[in-house]
């Protein structure tokens, strides 16, 4: 688990206040954009479900294993304890777990695809997400369709179910390479934020990997480094546009194009 | 070296250790037979260990693992490997010292071996960046590890870090995509892999050389998914709060036992491994050497599919 950058909760009203440039922007110019902000393209977090809509063909989506949830392994307490922290997090969100997976279609391709939320629990891989995407990664090896991950994570590892979530980088992993030595696509997208050991293990292993522009992603929070080396981090350090200069992306694309790339991709890479 | 203790109750155990050498030391110049006295004060000194050891918090076995005179994977590298051929580098960045890799023997059988390296001296520990590797060190296991199952020997790692480098280098050559690399790969190496935790199991920085057949702890190391000081800054905000932490975390030997993720524990001599390296080493090789044989047994086919099965089914959750 790693630490990331606080996220204000989006004013309600009419005007929303944008990350990126600081301005007040119009809130429906902002949804009907996908999100983006029209005056500098910031990308704000959006839940798992508007992705949904904004990758898949309308009405293609089945969600599979959507009555997995979580177990309290340690009986892990700190100030509140770990049942109590995520019934609060279920209804502060809707969402029962920090990902949804299940099928769907992109221009008319079916695909499988997994989407976490960093809304719930920071988006933190425990034993439900780690099964989810186990689970998800065996189903396309067997249906022979792509793969696809969006990763949206600021935890990595969930704390609260202790090596239990550790082992889940290694679960995951497994079946990402059993699917990908079959055969299969597998395409990782990284979103703001994508740390730890999300970014140590499945959303780290695709055939192609994008991210959204100007997303947070790295494996180390930059608190957590900024407190080793007592200094400055420098700008734009752990960017998309970071990664991209250093080799690790494959492309960074605009959420606007997102779907018509993907699309791009699984005509090539059949 | 000044000795560091663990608590008020080592330092009455160091103090009677102490003048057991200061008896012996004076039968030596007087030859006055001093033998029941010492023998008294082992028995006090046993006892009082026994004590020590039984009530241990988990906090207390995180500094056990930390100890500045706990034995490193060099020291087992050296004690316990014949023949021991070192192979540097990753061939594309560097060679990081807090990884060290190597052919060599275990009594009989041939192997790669792979640890992470603290140090001992500040030199040293500076040099291997107290044990917490950057990607060019996971490059360089993963490089081995291939040559390792090109040529068919068994890979045995030794596990032994705070956690992988953070720091801008780390980042910029891309610490997450190498350890998830290693752990892609570690999942179908065709060769018997086996995982040894001797002292910090830190989270991804040590699951970067911790995925295989066999999974064993020794007595008094750890193997977490984040510092108790680090999940204890985060959830009690405040980093004093790493014993209620590391209790909470259930990182200890006994607890991996439990949870069926270590396959067994290695026990340590009376007072932990740092009170008796030589058979501490003794008793590790045993192991290795146990499960080399048990493993080679196998068929590689039989051996991929029981290592899949063996991380698929771990995780707790309901389902209705
Ligand atoms: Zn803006």
């Amino acid at each position: 688990m790693v630490f990331f950058r606080k996220k204000k909760d989006m004013p309600n009203g009419l005007w929303v206040r944008c990350d990126g440039c600081k301005g007040l922007v119009y809130k429906k110019t902002v949804e009907e954009g996908m999100h983006v902000c029209p005056e500098c393209n910031y990308h704000f977090r959006i839940f798992s479900r508007d992705r949904l809509k904004l990758l898949l063909d309308e009405n293609s989506f089945e969600e599979m294993w959507a009555n997995i949830t979580p177990h309290d392994p340690l009986n892990f307490r700190d100030r509140v304890t770990y049942p109590e922290r995520v019934s609060a997090e279920q209804q502060k969100t809707g969402l029962k777990e920090a990902i949804i997976v299940g099928k769907g279609k992109v221009c008319g391709r079916e695909v499988m695809v997994g989407i976490t939320d960093p809304a719930f629990i920071m988006g933190s891989m425990g034993s439900v997400v780690g099964e989810k995407i186990a689970r998800l990664a065996e189903k396309a090896t067997e249906l022979k369709v792509p793969l696809i991950m969006v990763s949206g994570s600021g935890g990595g590892a969930r704390m609260q179910e202790g090596v239990f979530s550790l082992m889940q980088m290694a679960k995951t992993s497994a079946a990402i390479a059993r699917f990908r030595e079959s055969g299969g696509l597998y395409i990782s997208i990284l979103t703001d934020p994508s740390l730890g050991g999300v970014m140590a293990s499945f959303a780290s292993q695709a055939d192609i990997t994008i991210a959204e522009p100007k997303a947070l992603i790295g494996f180390a929070g930059p608190r957590v480094i900024q407190e080793t080396i007592k200094r400055a981090l420098p700008k734009g350090f752990q960017t998309a546009e970071f990664l991209l200069e250093h080799g690790f992306l494959d492309m960074i694309v605009p959420r606007q194009d997102m779907k018509k790339e993907i699309s791009r991709l699984l005509n090539y890479l059949k | 070296m000044p000795e560091k203790t663990v608590t008020k109750l080592e330092n009455s155990i160091l103090e009677i250790e102490h003048r057991i050498e200061d008896l012996q030391s004076a039968s030596l110049k007087d030859h006055i037979d001093r033998g029941a006295e010492i023998q008294s004060l082992k028995t006090t000194w046993e006892g009082m260990q026994r004590k020590l050891f039984s009530e241990l918090a988990p906090y207390d076995i995180v500094k056990i693992a930390r100890h500045p005179l706990r034995p490193l994977a060099a020291d087992y590298v050296n004690f316990m490997i014949e023949d021991f051929v070192e192979l540097h580098g990753d061939k594309r960045f560097g060679d990081d010292k807090a990884i060290i890799c190597g052919l060599g023997k275990v009594g009989h059988e041939k192997v790669l071996i792979i640890g992470q390296q603290k140090g001992k001296s500040t030199k040293e520990r500076i040099a291997c960046n107290f044990g917490m590797p950057n990607p060019e060190g996971y490059r360089k296991a993963l490089q081995k590890m291939k040559l390792a199952e090109k040529f068919h020997l068994p890979v045995v790692t030794l596990i032994d870090t705070p956690g992988a480098n953070p720091d801008i280098g780390a980042e910029e050559r891309g610490q997450a995509h190498a350890i998830a690399e290693n752990i892609y790969e570690m999942s179908q190496l065709k060769t018997p892999i086996i995982n040894i935790v001797i002292g910090e199991g830190g989270s991804g920085g040590a699951l970067g050389i911790g995925i295989g057949d066999k999974f064993a702890i020794l007595e008094y190391a750890y193997y977490s998914v984040i510092s108790p000081e680090g999940c204890a800054a985060i959830l009690w905000k405040n980093g004093e709060n790493a014993p209620e932490a590391a209790k909470a975390l259930q990182l200890t030997a006994k607890d991996l036992l439990r949870f069926g993720i270590a396959d067994e524990i290695i026990q340590e001599p009376i007072g932990a491994a740092h009170k008796d390296p030589r058979a501490t080493v003794c008793t590790l090789k045993s192991h290795i050497v146990k499960y080399l044989e048990e493993l080679k047994t196998i068929p590689i086919d039989k051996l991929l599919e029981r290592r899949y099965h063996r991380y698929r089914t771990i995780g707790k959750y309901e389902e209705e």
